[in-house]
């Protein structure tokens, strides 16, 4: 077998099918950016240290940074460009707008993206480093600001504007479980 | 005043209101594009090489195996580099050499660009980069800073920031002064980081150069450029939309040069991106500082007596002043009053502004002093500062164009809960956590710089600004907009602004807190000018009505007057030391700041700079490793900047205070937000263990080696 | 970033023949690591076999109580496993201690315990490091150290494994297992690990070419009253300074077993059996766990800027016990 250092890879990408070319260094970071011109998935330090290069890699949150694009082939990739439904802005980042959840933009996909699945992770039961009682007996714990800045902490923002971010991802995740019939989202100071 | 022309009602009153970023829903869709992520055809990517030794000379650079490697296009290096332009005072004075790009073979510091090397893609350019062989011929160096450096001399300084200035017989006042505190405090080397790294692309259009950047200011940089290439001014043009972030990091910078350097070689676009790490030398940063603060007092807390001495570090090649002891200048009258800001050459990168620059670290050292003062004065630390407000500028002897500090801590100490607070250190407990509270004053100086901007009244009634600024974050796009809808009297969705074009003229970079005050006035000026002609009748043409404006006069007849914003920062800690770690557990910032623009994004950043200053508290700082003159652990997981899990509920505020001399009556919030943070979380760590930290950060390894200093009841002390 | 071929392996042998291909060959896990080292340049290999799509992404109980973990686990799958969180629910707050929420669902179980130091000098290619280029040198030790091993380090290298959830995994004698093309094989967690010596380079018990397919945690009933608490220099997202795992089963007021293992004071996950011995059969009382702790950490042997560490240790671990015998305690009240 013949060592081969590129070759052509398919992504689905917000639900689009793509078949592309890479060199095998190439991470899905760059993929998106310079092969595909999704530039809305961030560079910020190209070493998994900061979450603005964060997209959903099989529905999950991953660094794109540190993703092989040539190890991503087959996979579903969803970017910021991909959460909106058409022209209505996804409630992550309705919230970001409305509470001013950022200030120069740059680590803001990555943020929306993050929370996006910081809150389905939540919903599904899964525990954080600031849920007091992790074993499964103790439920679901409820999304309070310590837990959402826990689960956000992925994803530094320079700017900070951590106060308006966790209370854009309070209110994200009340719509979301209001919608579900969920009572488990309170105790965030300030959320609007 | 006139009405307009296009016949609709006259709307006052945009300015004050809260809106949401014009460029928002950009941002939070990810269509906002910035620097390094506008496409060109033919795009080749260029990947700076720096040295890995501190000083020394480049004995070769061996360029040939990387030429030969896939996708290489060119390397270049001081053997083959066009000649640059030394010889000129730049609009930020002399040219900072390291943007003298490879004209020379000599290494002052660790991380100085030595190569470029350019690849049809960033992966290709990364390898060969990297796989560039280059000898060094090393030399000794010294990076170790530290207060009391045999070298550190004073600056020689200007009319408007002297180095040194004094009042008074310091010795004198000191020696009969019934309190004296004499304290030492530093602060460490800290970095800008903004998420979006250092970026530029450069490609040669009809005969100009054409730079798509992220900088704070693109008039600067295009003369810069201009100067460097030895082109007309008017054969550069810079572009800088969207910047993801600055913080006085984004002015001209070696990847500037570099992209333009290659575009011109390979007629073709050429794009620069600095690495994270790159940053740490290529980028600047804030030096670390050495300051002795000495307080003599009488018995009630007035100051007969105060010194307050700073050092800092710059590079062997340019000097950078932290101006750390300016800010009691400001501040605290005495009978004696000497300030002085000592500088340091060493084998490191030059330093450069970071927000707050001076009065950042130089709050930091004066607040705690007056801190500890008010224990030993046994008088509250507010009552302290309200004791010895001046009346006029201390050095200056001027007016004060309007200063609400009191306000600030009037109405802080409302909402904090602070008339609750028991001064005694060491007495509240909660669990494993000690509790303290603890406050610090904020200033920043009020500053203005000429502007230009044009205003056009189009065609269909809707109108376009102008101006060269930069929205860095800052939300100066938004509030641009609605201070000229303001101006002409119109709804702001009927204002485009256009900023970030050198090709709008010459305007004050986003820095110093100057910015939105600075562009704002001659948005101001233009549009008033705009509507006279507007008055005068007539339909407007298709190519619309233009105004243009200089502030330069208008500034020019500004009176001398001691102008700052104020703040009074206040924080809640808690401290387990077992373990050494600290949690800010609340602050709240109430700031007199001039008039508020846009009180959603004001907001923003007034908790922006917050989360710097407990970010300075607690968590930043690089450390130089003397045997290499590198930065140790240069990346974001080594350097740490505060994560959203050390932030918490934080509240910002501000009082009325117009500044009457300013048509808009802005002032400026992008620093003093920061100021006195640092201080205000050093002293409620204090006051929750007893033990003064006067170096910074607070880190745990420090509160551990402090050790149990905290007074002998604190162990059992239930508050 | 030098160039590289890349296979996609689908079963275990067929992972290990890739392997066998190259002799500049890793496997790649969730590339969390790997990756970031390649991309700064302290990895080159000229060929990745992805192992993530190998069948070893289960967590199972045994019939004989043993929890198996497939190598290709993500640290996400695990914090989150209901049997993890409720038979060693210190095993799911290390790892949920430790990176992101992004990086905990790309990195693996196998992985995890592969990573590499996080020593600066390692991770910069521009300096000596014994451990990346034997016979360099450890700037380290005369240098920045702050973050350094003060327990089992030589002068060779004094740099500390990074792993949260390794340390849990110490507590509870966990025992990793591999394939090689000669056939299975498992050591013990507490052997995987070399000592440092004068070979830092050398850095597990793995035969060359192994590849993890998983690791048992055997059946222990003092895990299900367990903590980890991890003390680091920003409340999240940044690695350890100190940290421990501890799990306490008191009786009467009597240690009946205890388990104790320590992070970012070692090249390895500590585990603290002299502490543990020391422990057995006294009273579960402060004094007792402070004087444990100071059994443990008479070994210790700080740089001239890691003292800290060995208050840190201490006091986390009077910390942690004292709160587990309280909750021992008030739960053996609750049932009286």
């Amino acid at each position: 077998m013949a060592p081969s250092t590129a070759g052509a890879i398919t992504l689905t990408i917000n639900g689009e099918k793509h078949t592309l070319p890479v060199d095998n260094r190439t991470t899905l970071l760059d993929a998106l950016r310079e092969r595909l011109g999704l530039t809305g998935t961030k560079k910020g330090c190209d070493q998994g240290q900061c979450g603005a290069c964060t997209v959903l890699l099989g529905g999950r949150r991953v660094v794109s940074c540190l993703q092989l694009a040539v190890a991503a082939e087959g996979r579903e990739v969803t970017t910021i460009e991909g959460v909106a439904d058409g022209e209505r802005l996804h409630p992550v980042q309705q919230a970001f707008l409305d509470l001013d959840g950022f200030q120069c933009g740059y680590c803001t996909p990555g943020q929306i993206c993050s929370a996006i699945a910081a809150i389905e992770e939540h919903a599904a039961g899964w525990p954080s480093a600031a849920t007091t009682d992790v074993r499964p007996e103790a439920g679901i714990p409820p999304l309070t600001a310590d837990e959402i800045r826990e689960r956000m902490s992925g994803n530094l923002c320079r700017c900070g504007a951590y106060v308006s971010i966790v209370q854009a991802v309070a209110r994200a995740a009340e719509d979301s479980a209001r919608t579900a019939g969920r009572t488990d989202v309170t105790d965030v100071e300030g959320a609007a | 005043m006139t009405t307009t022309t296009t016949g609709t009602v006259p709307v006052i009153g945009a300015v004050g209101t809260a809106h949401t970023r014009i460029e928002g829903r950009d941002k939070v869709t990810g269509a906002a594009r910035y620097a390094g992520e506008i496409p060109f055809a033919e795009l080749a990517h260029g990947w700076l090489v720096v040295s890995t030794i501190a000083r020394g000379r480049i004995r070769s650079i061996d360029a040939a195996p990387v030429l030969a490697m896939p996708g290489v296009l060119t390397v270049l290096h001081h053997g083959n580099a066009q000649p640059l332009e030394s010889d000129y005072v730049g609009p930020m004075g002399t040219p900072d050499p390291a943007l003298q790009l490879f004209q020379h073979d000599r290494v002052p510091y660790a991380g100085w660009p030595v190569a470029l090397v350019v690849a049809e893609t960033s992966e290709q350019a990364r390898e060969a980069a990297e796989s560039l062989t280059v000898a060094y011929d090393e030399e000794p160096h010294d990076v170790a800073f530290a207060a009391g450096h045999p070298e550190a001399y004073v600056p020689a300084g200007n009319p408007r920031a002297e180095a040194e200035q004094e009042k008074g017989d310091l010795a004198a006042e000191l020696a009969a002064s019934a309190v004296v505190v004499d304290s030492e405090y530093s602060t460490p080397e800290e970095h800008h980081h903004p998420m979006e790294p250092h970026a530029a692309a450069a490609y040669w259009d009809s005969g100009r150069l054409e730079v798509v950047d992220s900088n704070q200011g693109s008039i600067f940089v295009a003369q810069e450029l201009a100067r460097l290439f030895s082109l007309d001014q008017s054969a550069v043009r810079v572009r800088s939309e969207h910047i993801g972030g600055g913080f006085g990091s984004k002015g001209t910078r070696p990847h500037q040069v570099a992209a333009a350097m290659a575009a011109t070689i390979l007629h073709r676009p050429v794009r620069v991106v600095m690495t994270r790490r790159q940053m740490f030398s290529l980028a600047g940063y804030r030096s670390p500082t050495a300051q002795r603060v000495r307080l003599g007092a009488d018995p009630d807390g007035r100051l007969r007596a105060l010194d307050h001495q700073g050092l800092n570090q710059t590079s062997t090649v340019h000097e950078f002043v932290e101006r750390s002891a300016d800010v009691a200048r400001a501040m605290y009258d005495a009978d004696a009053h000497h300030t002085v800001n000592r500088v340091v050459r060493l084998d490191v990168p030059t330093p450069t502004w970071m927000r707050a620059p001076g009065e950042a670290p130089g709050s930091y050292a004066l607040e705690c002093a007056l801190d500890e003062l008010a224990e030993k004065c046994d008088i509250d630390p507010i009552a302290l500062r309200a004791r010895n407000e001046p009346t006029v500028g201390p050095i200056s002897g001027l007016p004060y164009s309007s200063h609400r500090l009191l306000a600030c801590f009037e109405e802080g100490a409302r909402r904090f809960g602070w008339g609750d607070r028991d001064p005694r250190p060491g007495v509240r407990r909660e669990g494993r956590w000690l509790l303290g509270t603890g406050t610090a004053a904020a200033s920043f100086p009020t500053l203005v710089a000429p502007s230009t901007a044009a205003v056009t009244a189009e065609a269909d009634g809707s109108y376009t600004v102008r101006i060269t600024a930069a929205d860095i974050g800052t939300g100066a796009r938004t509030a641009l907009a609605l201070v000229a809808a303001d101006a002409l009297e119109v709804t702001p969705d009927r204002v485009t602004v256009l900023i970030g074009d050198s090709d709008f003229g010459q305007a004050i970079l986003a820095g110093g807190s100057m910015g939105t005050r600075s562009w704002s006035w001659a948005v101001t000026l233009a549009a008033r000018s705009l509507r006279e002609q507007l008055a005068l009748g007539g339909t407007v043409p298709p190519e619309g009505i233009t105004a243009r404006s200089d502030t330069a006069e208008a500034l020019g007849t500004l009176p001398p007057r001691e102008r700052h914003a104020f703040g009074a920062q206040f924080a809640e800690v808690a401290v387990d030391i077992a373990t050494g770690e600290v949690r800010v557990r609340r602050m709240l910032g109430v700031f007199a700041a001039g008039r508020i623009v846009n009180p959603l994004t004001a907001r923003s950043q007034f908790l922006g700079g917050m989360v710097w200053g407990l970010s300075m508290a607690l968590h930043e700082e690089a450390v130089r490793d003397e045997t290499t003159g590198t930065v140790v652990g240069a990346d974001l997981a080594g350097y740490h900047v505060a994560a959203n899990a050390d932030v918490p509920l934080i509240e910002a505020d501000w009082v009325d205070d117009p500044d009457e001399d300013d048509p808009v009556n802005i002032k400026g919030i992008g620093e003093v937000g920061i100021v006195g943070v640092a201080a205000a979380v050093a002293n409620a760590v204090w006051h929750a263990t007893g033990v003064r930290h006067r170096h910074l950060p607070i880190r745990p390894d420090r509160v551990l080696a402090a050790g149990t200093g905290a007074l002998p009841q604190a162990a059992d002390a239930r508050g | 970033m030098r160039e590289f071929d890349y296979r996609r392996a689908s079963d275990v042998p067929g992972a290990l023949a890739l392997l066998g291909t190259e002799p500049e060959a890793r496997y790649l896990g969730g590339g969390t690591n790997l990756v970031d080292l390649m991309k700064s340049g302290v990895e080159r290999p000229a060929l990745l076999v992805d192992v993530r799509e190998l069948p070893l992404e289960r967590i199972e109980v045994a019939d004989d109580g043993v929890l198996r973990i497939g190598a290709t686990v993500t640290n996400s799958d695990l914090a989150a496993h209901p049997e993890v969180r409720r038979r060693y629910p210190a095993l799911t707050q290390a790892v949920l201690a430790g990176a992101s929420g992004q990086l905990r669902n790309m990195a693996t179980v196998g992985g995890n315990l592969l990573q590499r130091t996080r020593c600066a000098y390692f991770a910069d290619v521009s300096k000596a490091c014994n451990r990346r280029v034997p016979g360099s040198g450890c700037p380290a030790v005369a240098g920045e150290h702050r973050n350094h091993a003060i327990l089992g380090a030589s002068t060779h290298c004094v740099a500390v494994h990074p792993s949260d959830m390794g340390v849990a995994l110490a507590a509870f004698d966990a025992v990793v297992h591999y394939a090689t093309a000669d056939g299975p094989g498992a050591v013990p967690l507490a052997e995987f690990y070399l000592p440092v010596g004068d070979t830092p380079h050398r850095e597990t018990a793995l035969p060359p070419g192994a590849l993890i397919t998983g690791v048992t945690l055997p059946p222990a009933p003092v895990a299900a009253a367990s903590r980890y608490r991890k003390v680091r220099e920003r409340a999240s997202y940044a690695f350890a300074i100190g940290s421990v795992a501890a799990a306490l089963d008191v009786r009467d007021g009597v240690v009946h077993d205890v388990r104790l293992a320590f992070g970012a004071v070692a090249s390895r996950p500590w585990r603290a059996q002299a502490a543990e011995r020391a422990l057995i059969g006294g009273p579960a009382t402060a004094e007792a766990f402070g004087a444990a702790a100071d059994a443990e950490l008479t070994a210790a042997e700080p740089l001239p800027g890691n003292g800290y560490k060995v208050t840190l240790i201490r006091n986390l671990v009077v910390a942690v016990l004292t709160e587990l015998a309280e909750e021992s305690r008030q739960t053996e009240e609750a049932t009286r």
